[in-house]
């Protein structure tokens, strides 16, 4: 860490600034655009700390690598972006089931397939909830500026040790490759979540998938003193599988609810002049700038918007959203995408009839004029 | 030796059908482990998906029941950052070669203290009865009612042109070759690869019209020789069995040790 502790970087080097801060120190991961610097300031940081960094031969192994450097207890993150992350997403199942912490930095590029490799897009939000297959629960968390990214990246790795899951990061291009400043906190500074592990002695019976009374299970290193079983098959508390209903339908419960339960916890956000908005925007991720910007302005022009900034898109805190838009006329979701959030937004508030789509979906950034244009529609002004 | 003290026998009875040629693998699996005097504790195995990869979970080991193929790619997650622990991957024909095999060749390249073990067996035997890169021409499987067409690889040259530093084949036949191959595998610091030619009577045998188990046993007792034989000389069309490759390359964890410490000097 610099004296200072002041940087002018690119979002991809506050994501690995932040990932060290909270503890990583193994990374694997595969080059691809937008996401490359993050390897490559892996690369460069991680032996000097006594950590280790791994090129591996695509984004399939590089996530495989990282669950089983998990296990044996590190912290661990990989990094890419849209067609990367497809190829991840049986094993992002994988750690979901064999309740892996990881983290994933997906920094969103224009989708589907290659898309558009240097220009950013917000579209991989329903990708990071339902790209694996079958019912489960994620966490997936953003920011618009680089401070955010940085506390966001730390949260990411506290949740994913905490829930015993794997944590995406949507980030997008605009925030990866874009510089700004950035204050980085002193050690201590910010929370570090641990890895709960188990006290258990050698050769009392451990039960890896035996959760506590508050939910919480207590891991043990691989190579270290409990031998046990992790598989992607539905499994017993030992880790053995089972084709047994009760502990089936035990288990995708308690996939599902550890994380749901705890919306609340997970929650991130930020709101700005909501107190008398009638008119809600909200936003994520680079896209919340220009929203902001458009707030403001229209603030000092006496007109009532407002806006809601999600910093962490799955678990959907419906709750919120609902409580916060309960007294709008209009609500515009403002995202680069055909519409992902602006669904959740639909179902989460009382009248969907009332919530609107700005969106961009061209490469380029959604400009304060684009959203202006946008509102001036849905107030039935004409551009 | 006492098989109770390496199973897991909460696990049992284990999934494998009368006569396959796994269990004898895993028996004499265990007998390596025992005669390397290796505490269970600092043993990881790694296994994709299918019968093979059944022996992970039957050994009292650190074991990782993965996805089908990835075995390799976990394993090195696990060995990089724990590289004091011994990791063992058991694989079948899909897994290693198939969906697997550019891990496999990446695996063998990138050296790292790893010991694959491959039971070729020509056939995918939990889904059914599917041929393998393994299976070669001529032969029948569920997808190739008529015969198959597809040419298989060789999976010694390889892992030999791959880089693999130790290489390896014996058959479920020679199982005390099993157990001094993979003793060597084991103990070499590098990537090693042991194939294991082991038979599936259920799938293989059945629809080739190859007979029992005891015979397909034979058939690998009567077309394998050593390498550099005399039956091999006299016979080229025999498979060759024996060490392939047996050489010092740089190991990549301790490579990667070198870098640690060239960071911290620089
Ligand atoms: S199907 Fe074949 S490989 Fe699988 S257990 Fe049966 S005999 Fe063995």
């Amino acid at each position: 860490m610099t004296e200072t502790n002041i940087r002018f970087i690119q979002g991809n080097e506050v994501c690995v600034e932040a990932a060290l801060y909270a503890g990583l120190d193994f990374f694997a991961g595969y080059p691809i655009t937008p996401s490359s610097e993050i390897a490559e300031h892996m690369a460069s940081r991680l032996p000097a700390l006594g950590g280790k960094f791994l090129q591996m031969e695509d984004e399939i192994s590089s996530i495989c690598a990282i669950i089983g450097a998990s296990l044996t207890g590190h912290k661990v993150m990989t990094a890419t972006s849209g067609p990367g992350f497809s190829l991840m997403q049986e094993a992002l199942g994988f750690a979901v089931m064999a309740e892996i912490p990881c983290v994933i930095a997906d920094i969103q590029r224009g989708g589907p397939s290659t898309g558009l490799p240097t220009h950013g897009s917000q579209g991989d939000i329903y990708q990071a909830k339902w790209g694996t297959h079958g019912d489960h629960a994620i966490i997936a968390l953003t920011a618009s500026t680089h401070q955010d990214l940085f506390r966001m990246t730390v949260e990411g790795f506290n949740l994913a040790e905490t829930y015993r899951t794997p944590v995406i990061l949507l980030f997008d291009e605009m925030s990866g490759h874009m510089r700004e400043k950035v204050e980085l906190p002193k050690p201590g500074e910010v929370q570090v979540v641990q890895r709960l592990r188990t006290a258990l002695p050698e050769g009392v019976d451990y039960h890896p998938y035996l959760p506590r009374e508050d939910g919480r299970l207590p891991m043990s290193d691989f190579g270290g003193r409990h031998r046990y079983n992790v598989t992607g098959l539905y499994h017993d508390m030992w880790g053995f599988p089972t084709s047994d209903p009760k502990i089936i339908h035990g288990l995708i419960h308690h996939l599902v609810d550890k994380i749901e339960n705890s919306v609340h916890q997970i929650t991130h956000y930020k709101e700005y002049f909501l107190e008398d908005a009638t008119c809600v925007l909200v936003s994520y991720g680079s896209t919340a700038r220009s929203a902001l910007h458009i707030v403001k302005n229209r603030r000092n022009r006496g007109e009532k918007l407002g806006l809601l900034e999600l910093q962490t898109l799955w678990p959907f805190p419906a709750q919120l959203v609902r409580e916060k838009c309960a007294q709008a006329v209009s609500v515009v979701v403002v995202e680069m995408n055909m519409g992902q959030v602006v669904q959740e937004v639909k179902k989460a508030v009382d009248r969907p009839e009332r919530v609107f789509l700005a969106n961009r979906v061209d490469g380029e950034f959604i400009t304060p004029t684009d959203i202006k244009n946008m509102l001036r529609l849905i107030q039935g002004r004409g551009v | 030796m006492s098989f109770r003290n390496y199973i897991r026998e909460r696990f049992f009875p284990h999934i494998w059908c009368p006569g396959c040629g796994h269990g004898i693998v895993l028996n004499n699996m265990l007998r390596a482990v025992e005669d390397l005097g290796l505490a269970k504790n600092e043993l990881v195995m790694v296994s994709g998906i299918g019968c093979s990869s059944r022996i992970s979970g039957y050994v009292d080991f650190h074991s990782l029941h993965t996805l089908h193929g990835r075995a390799l790619a976990f394993a090195t997650g696990v060995k990089m950052s724990q590289p004091n622990l011994k990791v063992i991957v058991p694989m079948g024909d899909g897994d290693a070669l198939a969906i697997g095999g550019n891990h496999f060749i990446h695996a063998c390249r990138r050296n790292m203290d790893i010991t694959a073990v491959i039971m070729n067996n020509r056939i995918y035997g939990m889904t059914g009865g599917q041929f393998s890169p393994l299976t070669g021409t001529g032969l029948k499987a569920t997808t190739a009612p008529l015969q198959t067409i597809d040419q298989s690889f060789d999976i010694a040259h390889m892992a030999t042109a791959s880089g693999a530093s130790y290489v390896a084949r014996t058959t479920s036949y020679h199982f005390q070759e099993i157990t001094k191959y993979l003793k060597q595998a084991i103990s070499h610091k590098g990537f090693s690869v042991v194939e294991i030619l082991s038979p599936c009577p259920t799938h293989f045998g059945r629809r080739n019209k190859l007979g029992s188990a005891v015979n397909m046993l034979e058939f690998l007792k009567d077309n394998t020789a050593q390498v550099g034989s005399k039956a091999l000389e006299n016979n080229p069309e025999l498979i060759e069995r024996g060490v392939f490759v047996h050489k010092d390359t740089p190991e990549y964890c301790s490579e990667y040790e070198r870098l640690i410490q060239a960071a911290h000097k620089g």
